[in-house]
């Protein structure tokens, strides 16, 4: 959007020292460079290395310890979850894995994606399926009741 | 095919076919996430409900789609560590060829029981006890 010239805005542009580092916002706008994607880059390591352990333990019990899935059912989630360790077990990793996967995907959207109107409603998409799945996943672990 | 160069470790070679490998993992990993949820918000309907769907992961066909969802994570949990290495050691980017093959071994060391293991009672239904 314009705004109404005036005659300071058609002066001649600034000249900057060279290899200064690129202004990202225009020039008289406020400055609003974010750390987001330096934050989100730790966030993977991060969630990664805790998602390391959190699930490929939640695969070694659930699908090789005794009897893996064969053994998997109603019963078998309640007996888990009766305990509050299993459940903060579950609760993290899905919080971790929920965000740590929508991260890497919407990288993969911001590479692939060219339009900018592809690129916006495939992070929209993205983004209303993980607040789904957060909302949905999380409820469930803590109003689960055994006695359904 | 022109040889990379040097310092480009993201481009052409182990480093690149890694970093793609951990890409179709990572969305394969993300999408059976959200079934994985929805199929367990199931125990919130009924015990019925959730035992009937979770016996489709019991049935040989899935069963070895299972075998293929874990390679799929094993493979980008112990790749994603390589990474950690990569970013965070100093030598990371020197040795990450090298750590890339301490992983495809450490890969088929750790499937290959995993594998036997999950798959044992499928092929005990299909062709018989071995006993």
């Amino acid at each position: 959007m314009a705004t109404t010239a005036t005659p300071a805005d058609r002066s001649a542009p600034e000249l900057v020292a060279p290899r200064s580092p690129q202004r990202r916002t225009k020039p008289g706008a406020a400055k609003v460079r974010s750390n987001f994607e330096l934050y989100a880059w730790v966030f993977m390591r991060i969630s990664g290395l805790l998602l390391f352990f959190l699930v490929l333990g939640h695969l070694f019990i659930m699908n090789i310890l005794d009897g893996g899935v064969q053994r998997v059912n109603f019963g078998f989630v309640a007996g888990r979850w009766a305990s509050p360790f299993w459940r903060m077990w579950d609760l993290i990793m899905l919080l971790l894995a929920e965000l740590h996967g929508t991260n890497g995907l919407r990288t993969v959207i911001n590479d692939y994606a060219e339009r900018a109107q592809t690129r916006f409603w495939l992070k929209m998409l993205l983004y209303t399926s993980a607040f789904l799945v957060v909302t949905l996943g999380t409820l469930v672990i803590f109003t689960f009741d055994p006695d359904l | 095919m022109p040889k990379a160069p040097a310092g480009t470790l993201y481009r052409g070679r182990e480093g690149m076919w890694s970093w793609v490998a951990h890409r179709i993992t990572g969305v394969l990993v993300f999408f059976f996430l959200f079934a994985h949820v929805l199929d367990t918000a199931l125990v919130r309907v009924s015990p019925s409900s959730y035992n009937e769907v979770i016996e489709v992961y019991k049935s040989p066909i899935v069963n070895l789609l299972e075998v293929g969802l874990v390679a799929a994570v094993l493979f980008h949990a112990l790749n994603g560590i390589r990474i950690i290495l990569i970013d965070f050691w100093e030598s990371g980017p020197k040795y990450q060829k090298q750590m890339l093959y301490i992983e495809i071994v450490l890969f088929v060391v750790l499937l290959v029981p995993a594998a036997y293991r999950m798959l044992l009672h499928t092929a005990e239904t299909l062709f018989g006890s071995a006993t």
